[in-house]
């Protein structure tokens, strides 16, 4: 929602991405989160003298897997460069990362908006670099403390072209770039424990403008809701300024999620200034072509190719295919689930899409669970939806069954069997239950017979709750119709 | 046993090693006494590992007891104090690092103790390898063996006066930009700096990355091809290291002269030499001509813009590889600091010593925005200039033939003041550096003073052997390497 | 290009290093002397001329994807000037 008519805003993200290999960028220890202060650190990346790098393999196959996947150009040779600054967590005096020849550019994503047709957002580069440690400050009297378990943890920089106008289209990049590395099992996409973390240029202008306005770095940004929120905050400042006849000033500003505001990091005294050069110890990166022809064939099916194939295959709405393929856990429950069904010889994707994006979805959101944690498994819900299909169950018995499955969990075909919750089609049996349901409402029978039709929806319960649910309520309303006559 | 184990060359303590005419224990024994008797004096080291030595040499009179002696199994040798060695005290001979005991060693000194050489100490050297003198040493300078009044060259001074001095078979130094070779020149002894990437740099503390090189400094050209032997090589720690086989240098070392084309490159003899120099390298190209080479004029036209090339390129790069050192891992941090700022500032000032912040400054400077590419970039453009006059001459000669230095040792103290006059004693060494080629420095006479004069030659890529035999048989049939300093 | 105090000043603060007002004036003349050298490299034309970054034209070589180091938490925390806890201690952060 435009916060002044008269104003376009212009983003840009930059997401680093840290990569899921075993061991770290540049030397072998490991590449893990949450391990003792400390213990996973080597002469390597801590940065010691005399010591050099030595580059992960598969960090650079997941960067071509990625740009591949962002239909981005792989650059035959790219080059690691050093860029020169001072923090306690950056135990060599400088990063490495790539600077003017990185690994992937001229990329793209299509972003899916609620009610508007996709929209194209450019990545302008991908890049590999090396992650920096992290320093401690609370609860510590008189000093910090570093801990450089992180350094060295391989990251890919994903830059995109200031493409996006709202802080809608920034929310639905995230997201699409994070379904993607996370489908490529490149990144685990956590934003809470930033492995997936995004910086967003913010800058507004008059609409025809042909300039950019002067932007500002937002930092700090550790979920999808609070990038949205940053940006409209930082819009709103920013035209307030213009319109008070002041000016944005270039900076950057740390976003605080509690207080829901932004605030200008305190302007170092000096203004930086990298010095990038090409790292000395590290030559030239060159990729053979047949090596990303190899990566290419072996890419599995992204979000975009998967919902198109929902849509065509099974037939699924624009919309639900969308949902389905928006997590890459989502989309493997669902086909895992919709595998029951069709083995249970009923096609019907759009009743499992049904049960999935509706009660599954409905009942974890109400729990804040994930789909991750569903207690209902896949294999149980498939099979659960199998058992409407098959006319073994109604669908209202199913909504119970269901309720009983993600409370206490187990197998859908127990539950239905012992608690006999099976649907009645024995034609016999209804219609003894039918007869007895007349025999005892004479009155209504009358009014059915005297022209007043719709009397039957009452009849139809009566025999549904005689019989617990369980009677096929189809073939009661059949059986029902004959005897009225 | 041994009064003067200065008077073998490396090659023969092996042959009495093997023999079992002499014990490592012995010989190491002998150098030890030697080396705390004159260091004092001539501060050739910095750490002396009397312990580690003596166990290393019981060691080795074991293996070699056993008969499963290599060449360098008990050689007493000493390494510069830029190779990390775990356990043992790494200094650069800055302050910065006056109490770094590295845990981890570094692969040239890991391969040498691997063939079972003994490592007697830490040689001094010019702070993180920055100097031509040895006068920039957070210990002191290191004398000149033939005239204690005179610098032994730089950055490898220590080494070098240690092997000239005999305290030590023969040391390891490091050649950025004449480090090896110059020293080497200025002593009277031997220096090979191999082709950049034939020896590994993990664990050797960085000065310029792109230009550092280990090797070693020796008595003779084959005792230089034994040490070369243990340490040539591709190693996985460092990405810079070329794969490619090692040849056995000991095997190649009697090719000889015959038929092999030297280039003379005219711009080596134009100017600023000194006369003595320019005499006795007269008298080398006799003796070459004599034993079969082709002498070639050749010429490398941008001779001249190696130095400032290298002073941007070579700061610019150290002012990066000496950013870690900011008092927070390892090594020395200033007192008391105020903050994190203070931390970094007063640590890295008090740490440092006058050469390596000049270089810092410099360094920093260059690739300093709006600076980068009039001065760094250009200088890397000019390097791919002075890389291409060096292959144009390789494709017409064999090796090239060049002064090692303008002039003998000069004064300690002579330059400390003026840092362009320092660096110019550089003017024939670090062209190679720049290309990345191998070269050895010989003595080949002595000035009027009885100082001693080297001259360089310059080979192919990974074209060791071709030096080390070339320089072989100059030693066979002179004696200028057999004389030592009386001290 | 000339050097002043002022360059000098933000180069030293590029570099962390604490340089004394009274040291200034040296490292101008001293630095302005050697940039002074690296003049004379304007008169090579080099406009054509790939830049040259490394000594030897090697290609990239990777290592696998595998974990060798272990714990080596006590042995580079004993080289630290200060540590507290598993971690290198220093002067408070003022972010
Ligand atoms: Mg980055
Ligand atoms: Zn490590």
């Amino acid at each position: 929602m435009p916060i002044d008519p008269n104003y376009e805003t212009v983003i840009g993200l930059e997401v680093h991405t840290q990569l899921r290999t075993k061991s770290k960028i540049f030397c072998g220890c490991p590449n893990k989160f949450g391990a003792e202060a400390n213990s996973q650190i080597c002469p390597v990346c801590a940065g010691f003298p005399g010591v050099l790098p030595v580059m992960n393999r598969e960090m650079v196959n997941m960067a071509i897997k990625t740009g591949l996947a962002i239909n981005g150009q792989i650059k035959k040779l790219s080059v690691f460069s050093r860029k020169n600054y001072f923090y306690p967590d950056s135990p060599t005096g400088y990063q490495i990362s790539q600077y003017d020849l990185p690994i992937v550019e001229h990329g793209e994503l299509f972003i899916d908006l609620p009610d508007e047709p996709k929209k194209r957002i450019g990545v302008t580069r991908i890049h590999m670099e090396v992650d920096a440690g992290k320093s401690i400050h609370e609860g510590i009297v008189g000093a910090s403390w570093v801990d450089l378990n992180r350094v060295g943890t391989p990251l890919l920089e994903i830059v995109s072209e200031p493409d996006m106008r709202s802080s809608e289209d920034a929310g639905a990049y995230l997201k699409k770039l994070r379904a993607i590395v996370r489908f490529l099992d490149v990144c685990d996409g956590n934003m809470e424990e930033g492995s997936f973390r995004c910086d967003a240029n913010v800058s507004v202008r008059h609409y025809g403008a042909e300039k950019f306005g002067t932007r500002t770095e937002l930092k700090n940004l550790n979920s999808i809701r609070n990038v949205m929120r940053a940006i409209d905050f930082e819009v709103d400042r920013q035209i307030d300024l213009i319109e008070s006849g002041d000016k944005v000033v270039q900076e950057t500003r740390l976003w605080d999620a509690n207080k829901n505001i932004s605030r200008s990091m305190r302007s170092k005294e000096d203004a930086h200034d990298y010095r990038y050069f090409p790292e000395p110890d590290l030559p030239p990166l060159t990729l053979e072509q047949s090596h990303i022809d190899d990566i290419k064939a072996k890419l599995p099916e992204l979000p975009d190719a998967m919902a198109k194939r929902f849509q065509d295959e099974m037939g699924l709405s624009e919309y639900d295919a969308g949902v389905l393929t928006a997590e890459k856990e989502m989309s493997t429950y669902f086909e895992e689930a919709n595998q029951i069904v069709s083995n249970a010889g009923k096609k019907n994707a759009k009743a499992t899409a049904n049960w999935v994006t509706v009660e599954l979805l409905g009942r974890l959101n109400k729990d804040g669970l994930s789909i991750e944690d569903s207690p209902v498994s896949a294999v149980n819900l498939g099979k659960l939806v199998a058992l409407i299909q098959t006319g073994e169950i109604s669908g209202k018995i199913a909504k119970k069954v269901f309720a009983h499955m993600f409370d206490d969990g187990g197998d859908p075909e127990k539950i239905v069997a012992e608690k006999g919750l099976k649907q009645v089609t024995d034609s016999g049996s209804i219609t003894a239950e039918v007869e007895k349901v007349l025999a005892s409402h004479p009155d209504q029978v009358e009014q059915y017979r005297g022209g007043k039709t719709q009397i039957l929806g009452f009849l139809v319960g009566k025999v549904m709750q005689a019989t617990r649910g369980k009677a096929n309520p189809a073939m009661v309303n059949k059986v029902l119709k004959e005897k009225l006559g | 046993m041994f009064s003067d184990p200065a008077n073998l060359t490396l090659a023969n303590m092996s042959e009495l090693l093997k023999k079992r005419e002499i014990s490592s224990e012995d010989l190491t024994q002998a150098f030890l006494e030697r080396i705390e008797g004159l260091n004092p004096d001539i501060n050739a080291y910095i750490t002396i590992d009397r312990a580690g030595a003596i166990t290393a040499a019981k060691e080795a009179d074991k293996r070699l007891d056993a008969k499963q002696g290599e060449p360098l199994t008990g050689i007493p040798i000493g390494v510069k104090d830029l190779f990390c060695t775990k356990g043992i005290l790494t200094t650069c001979a800055s302050k910065i690092l006056n109490n770094f005991i590295p845990p981890y060693e570094s692969t040239v000194t890991s391969r040498l103790k691997g063939a079972g050489a003994v490592i007697l100490g830490k040689t001094n050297m010019d702070e993180f390898a920055m100097g031509s003198s040895n006068e920039t040493s957070h210990f002191g300078v290191v004398k000149n063996p033939w005239d204690k009044s005179r610098i032994p060259g730089g950055s490898s001074g220590g080494s070098a006066a240690a092997v000239s001095a005999g305290m030590g078979s023969a040391t390891i130094g490091t050649d950025t930009g004449g480090s090896i070779r110059q020293p080497a020149a200025l002593t009277g002894i031997t220096g090979l700096k191999p082709t950049y990437g034939r020896v590994s740099r993990f664990g050797m503390i960085a000065f310029a990355s792109s230009l550092d090189q280990a090797g070693p400094m020796t008595k003779t050209a084959e005792d230089a091809a034994i040490l070369l032997q243990a340490m040539a090589g591709h190693d996985p720690k460092d990405a810079t290291s070329i794969d490619a086989p090692v040849p056995d240098y000991m095997a190649n070392l009697g090719d000889g002269l015959q038929g092999r084309k030297i280039g003379i490159p005219e711009e080596y003899f134009a100017s600023g030499l000194s006369p003595d120099v320019a005499r006795v390298i007269e008298d080398a190209k006799k003796q070459l001509t004599e034993l079969g080479a082709e002498l070639v004029p050749v010429s490398l036209p941008t001779t001249k813009h190696a130095i400032p090339t290298y002073y941007i390129l070579a700061p610019a790069e150290a002012s990066s590889n000496l950013a870690r050192y900011d008092g927070i891992r390892f090594g020395y941090r200033c007192e008391n600091p105020e903050d994190i700022r203070d931390l970094f500032f007063r640590t890295r000032a008090e740490g440092f010593g006058n050469e390596v912040k000049r270089r810092i400054m410099l360094g920093t400077y260059v690739l300093s925005s709006g600076y980068y590419d009039a001065y760094y970039l250009k200088a890397q453009k000019v390097r791919r200039l002075i890389a291409d006059d060096f292959k144009a001459a390789f494709s017409k000669v064999d090796l090239l033939l060049a002064p090692t230095t303008p002039d003998t040792a000069f004064k300690l103290g002579e330059k400390t003041n003026d840092p362009v006059q320092m660096y110019l004693s550089d003017i024939f060494t670090i062209n190679v550096n720049l290309a990345g080629l191998p070269a050895i420095s010989i003595p080949c006479g002595f000035d009027k003073d009885n100082l001693p004069i080297g001259m360089q030659l310059i080979g192919r890529p990974l074209d060791e052997s071709g030096i080390l035999s070339a320089a072989h048989a100059y030693q066979q049939a002179t004696q200028w390497h057999t004389r030592s300093p009386i001290l | 290009m000339s050097i002043n105090a002022d360059t000098v000043k933000h180069v030293a603060n590029l570099a962390r290093l604490n340089i004394p007002e009274a040291e200034v004036g040296s490292y101008v003349d001293q630095l302005s002397q050697i940039l002074g050298l690296m003049d004379q490299l304007n008169s090579l034309p080099t406009d054509d001329i790939e830049p040259m970054s490394h000594a030897v034209d090697i290609l990239m070589p990777a290592r696998e994807d595998e974990v060798v180091n272990g714990d080596n938490r006590e042995a580079l925390l004993a080289c630290a000037p200060d540590s507290e806890q598993s971690h290198f201690r220093v002067p408070k952060i003022i972010e």
